[in-house]
């Protein structure tokens, strides 16, 4: 969703989200590195196949939703799960990647997608 | 014969429609005028998820699991949107909106009503 303006050019109090649902504790802060599970239960999964089982680091913490994968077999999807911006080094990513070293993928993952790295 | 695989390996396999960074050729942009089914399919899901009228019958998460759940072929045979309205269907089904009797039934009406169209 993009950004709301106000005249004066200052960000708008309105709230990028939902941010009243029931929602589950947020567990990961900015900067913290994370490893991303390698299953695949049966149904709607928001987690690209690619990048299971990769490790990164958190970039920030994008709000909380209603579970996808809950809403998606007619449920409520709450309470809320934690949505990030995960960071990847593209390198870690694709193997024997030929591009800059420091190149990076960033992907919005579901806090139940992820663990402690 | 393909090497057999165990059910946790089955379990944690790529999903067809789960693409992403499989090799592939180059994006070819192409220019296509939208039909008018499509537009009426398009339609259909903004009134079904409750965009517009105020009444919530699907999910977009529901429209996107009856599209994963398309076998490799008909996925790949579908055009985008008759991915969704074949989606579309199942969820209704799913949800008790319609029964497989009723789609059998009116089906047939549409089918008899383009013969007779043909026939003139």
């Amino acid at each position: 969703m993009p950004q709301v303006s106000d005249k004066r050019g200052a960000r708008a109090a309105r709230p990028q989200y939902p941010n009243d649902l029931p929602s589950e504790p947020v567990r990961f802060a900015p900067g913290e590195r994370v490893h991303v599970r390698q299953t695949a239960p049966l149904g709607h999964i928001r987690t690209p196949f690619y990048i299971r089982g990769c490790r990164g680091t958190i970039e920030r913490l994008c709000g909380a939703f209603p579970n996808p994968e809950e809403l998606a077999q007619q449920r409520s999807g709450l309470p809320a799960q934690p949505l990030y911006r995960v960071r990847f080094l593209q390198k870690d990513v694709w193997p024997g990647y030929r591009g800059n070293p420091a190149d990076v993928i960033e992907i919005e993952i579901f806090q139940h997608w992820l663990e402690k790295a | 014969m393909a090497k057999r695989r165990n059910l946790p390996e089955l379990l944690i396999a790529r999903s067809h429609h789960d693409m992403g960074g499989r090799p592939a050729g180059k994006v070819k942009p192409l220019e296509h005028d939208v039909e008018d089914w499509e537009r009426r399919v398009d339609a259909m899901m903004v009134l079904l998820t409750g965009v517009l009228g105020g009444k919530r019958l699907m999910t977009v998460d529901e429209l996107r699991k009856n599209i994963e759940a398309l076998g490799p072929e008909a996925y790949d045979r579908m055009s985008y949107y008759e991915r969704w309205v074949t989606s579309i269907t199942q969820t209704m089904i799913q949800r008790g909106v319609i029964t497989t009797d009723e789609l059998s039934r009116k089906m047939e009406q549409v089918k008899a009503r383009l013969e007779e169209a043909c026939r003139k």
